[in-house]
């Protein structure tokens, strides 16, 4: 098991160009780590939609590498994705922070903690690049390479759970959220 | 009934750039179609939320999407949807199949799916007008679609089955 937070210096150090989507805990730990317009807080939010947010924008700007943050409590509202995102070739990264828990609401175990093979259902699906990783020390060394080559790929990062955490926020409003993220292509493109 | 090529075509000539769908058995017949015109941009999900995510993922990245569902799924995707249009404010655009609608209308269809349809489009508050392919003619079609992606918010075209 890594921490939240250690799992995020790693992709921090490694993320380079990337756009990087947060949602729920990682909406409030990511700040601290990056606060570019190239990250994007989506926050409000409707459970398990980033992976689908994330592709959609992979597929309108094609070039964009897009790296996705869900729980798996998000995951598990929407596996289905997983099926639709590996019929697409595109540079998506799913990192499913695996905590096997429901952070935010107090930290509720979800259905099937600690059982249930995301990296499984991720190759189930139909995707070929997939890791799982339980320690710090595995990920940085597989990091570049997960972050690196063609998409899309799936890395499950098992996080230890934290209980009382506070409701995150996002660092900003959706509006002024999308606008940043819009001027990284459209500055490309001048 | 119209041709489901001039119902791509309207799509794809009003400037709708992907088509993000699930098909039942009445849009369904739109497949060979909107697959010659649309091709990898024909986007097919696994749930209907799942389709209003990535069509605003889409929006996020300057296309102009149309989710094409039917209604059964549109109650479903009822989360997404409120997300999608009242916390991102995206203008998204919907074509939702009324199951059965003809026939509940006509009194002869049990099918509870088009009695909520009207009533969860108007608790969503989101703008909606009707068509009725049965009935009414190409030309009015491409009218119809022509509204749908010229209003400024998000809005649906309930499209009687």
């Amino acid at each position: 098991m890594m921490e939240l937070d250690e799992a995020l210096e790693v992709l921090a150090a490694t993320r380079g160009e990337h756009i990087v989507m947060t949602t729920m805990s990682s909406v409030g730990a990511w700040p601290k780590f990056s606060d570019t317009p190239r990250d994007f807080a989506y926050l409000p939010s409707s459970m398990g939609q980033v992976v689908p947010l994330g592709l959609g924008l992979a597929l309108a700007q094609q070039g964009l590498s897009v790296i996705v943050l869900s729980g798996d409590g998000s995951l598990l509202m929407n596996l289905g994705c997983l099926v639709t995102l590996a019929c697409h070739s595109v540079p998506v990264r799913v990192l499913l922070l695996n905590n096997g828990l429901y952070e935010v609401t107090g930290g509720q175990a979800v259905a099937g903690a600690s059982r249930t093979n995301y990296a499984g259902i991720a190759r189930a699906s139909g995707m070929d690049r997939v890791y799982s990783f339980t320690s710090k020390a595995d990920w940085q060394r597989n990091a570049e390479e997960c972050l690196s080559g063609p998409g899309p790929v799936f890395v499950e990062l098992q996080i230890r759970g934290k209980l009382g955490e506070a409701t995150p926020s996002a660092p900003r409003g959706m509006a002024e959220q999308i606008a940043r993220l819009q001027s990284t292509w459209q500055h490309h493109a001048e | 009934m119209i041709a489901s090529d001039a119902i791509a075509e309207a799509f794809q000539a009003t400037g709708f750039t992907h088509i993000v769908w699930i098909p039942d058995s009445h849009l369904g017949t739109w497949d060979a179609a909107l697959t010659a015109r649309y091709a990898n941009r024909l986007l097919r999900v696994s749930r209907e939320g799942e389709a209003i995510a990535l069509a605003a993922g889409l929006m996020i990245g300057q296309a102009q999407p149309l989710v094409v569902i039917q209604c059964t799924g549109f109650f479903e995707a009822g989360d997404a949807l409120r997300n999608v249009i009242y916390d991102l404010k995206l203008p998204l655009k919907f074509l939702i199949g009324v199951r059965n609608g003809r026939n509940y209308a006509a009194g002869t269809s049990k099918d509870s799916s088009a009695r909520f349809t009207k009533p969860i489009v108007e608790a969503w508050q989101l703008p909606y007008a009707e068509f009725d392919p049965f009935e009414q003619t190409e030309a009015a079609m491409r009218d119809a679609v022509q509204t749908l992606a010229a209003t400024p918010t998000a809005s649906a075209l309930l499209w009687v089955e």
